[in-house]
């Protein structure tokens, strides 16, 4: 493998790179943390908090490792527009019907047998 | 099939996925190692070769602008089939917005929310157009400037009211801007074959300056475009979403 040398580029900005590598990791822990926690999370208006939370991690994420762009698409589409999409689908599907009996589920017409 | 041998044959499935998985992930090159040659060449020529200092909009944009309007048609295709997924079906009417109907049983919006949500509103819609039209400049673009802007019309909502929401987004008009942006990009694209050029062929003067808001030539304004088609999509589903979460009932009273 044909590997150049990284060259060391120092700016006012420059950290130190044990500095980065446990920002790194930090942040990596973090995501999976958030994650597992999605994923455990069973009632579904918590979810879609617990799935906000989950996108600014990533987000963060993106721009500790140096993508800006990603971070903000991540921003916007993970920790927000997604969101807010499952919420306001939950809203509708959670409203009972304006009258009548509720429709019958599978899981009923089994129960009934 | 009984609940053990369900279990027995997930296992097994498991365990040849993680065989493949382990296999795959060792074969990896190292971490932060980049063995292509495309990367290194782009990052060389692209600042030169479009004046746009922003590499990945460069690519996004320019050199990989045809993918870009497969994507966008993606997003317009979904939204279009949101609405027609969502349109007020026979059976179905729509009452007064649920959030007004008098003895509803909602929670009314805390004022913290409204004076947040007013309070970001301006800022939100100046953050949005900024992305949109700074893609060549600095790490933004018209997809992020898009949702952002369209989070504007969602804070107008949380502001205020869905009638407020459906006022400063009346379906018809957000469904023509949703098709001047997907249809300017392609136009974009198509004018390049009118002029002789190959399709999507950057034919406007690229400017003097490397990182000026106006160099780059078209990446500036297919991002634009972009972001007016994403903003649209965007508030299109979400309005939508809110019609038939708040107007929309069964029965055809």
């Amino acid at each position: 493998m044909n590997v150049t040398p990284a060259v060391a580029v120092v700016t006012p900005y420059t950290v130190a790179p044990g500095l980065m590598d446990a920002l790194q990791v930090t942040i990596l822990v973090l995501v999976a943390i958030a994650a597992t926690a999605v994923v455990l999370t069973r009632v579904p208006v918590r979810q879609a908090i617990v799935l906000s939370v989950y996108g600014i991690l990533l987000a963060v994420l993106f721009l500790a490792f140096q993508a800006p762009d990603v971070t903000l698409s991540e921003l916007t589409v993970g920790a927000v527009a997604l969101p807010i999409l499952l919420l306001l689908t939950l809203a509708k599907v959670k409203r009972p019907p304006a009258r009548g009996r509720p429709p019958r589920t599978p899981r009923d017409q089994e129960r009934e047998k | 099939m009984t609940p053990r041998q369900r279990r027995w044959l997930f296992l097994a499935a498991m365990a040849c996925l993680a065989v493949f998985l382990i296999w795959g992930l060792a074969g990896l090159p190292g971490f932060g190692n980049y063995p292509g040659p495309y990367g290194d060449i782009i990052n060389r020529i692209a600042v030169s070769q479009t004046n746009a200092t922003a590499v990945v909009s460069a690519i996004n944009f320019e050199y990989r602008g045809f993918d870009t309007v497969g994507e966008e048609f993606i997003l317009f295709v979904a939204a279009a089939g949101v609405a027609t997924v969502l349109r007020r079906l026979r059976g179905e009417r729509e009452g007064p917005a649920r959030d007004e109907a008098p003895g509803r049983g909602l929670q009314p919006t805390s004022e913290a929310v409204r004076a947040v949500a007013l309070a970001l509103t301006g800022p939100t819609v100046v953050m949005g157009w900024y992305l949109a039209s700074h893609a060549q400049t600095s790490p933004s673009g018209g997809f992020q400037g898009g949702v952002v802007l369209g989070t504007a019309f969602v804070l107008v909502y949380l502001a205020g009211q869905f009638l407020a929401f459906e006022r400063i987004s009346p379906v018809d008009v957000t469904d023509a801007v949703e098709a001047v942006g997907a249809g300017g990009f392609a136009a974009v694209g198509i004018t390049a074959v009118i002029m002789g050029l190959p399709y999507l062929q950057n034919f406007l003067p690229l400017g003097t300056i490397p990182g000026a808001v106006s160099s780059s030539g078209t990446i500036a304004l297919i991002s634009f475009f972009v972001g007016v088609e994403v903003a649209a999509a965007f508030v299109l589903i979400v309005g939508e979403l809110l019609d038939q979460t708040l107007l929309v009932r069964e029965g055809s009273g």
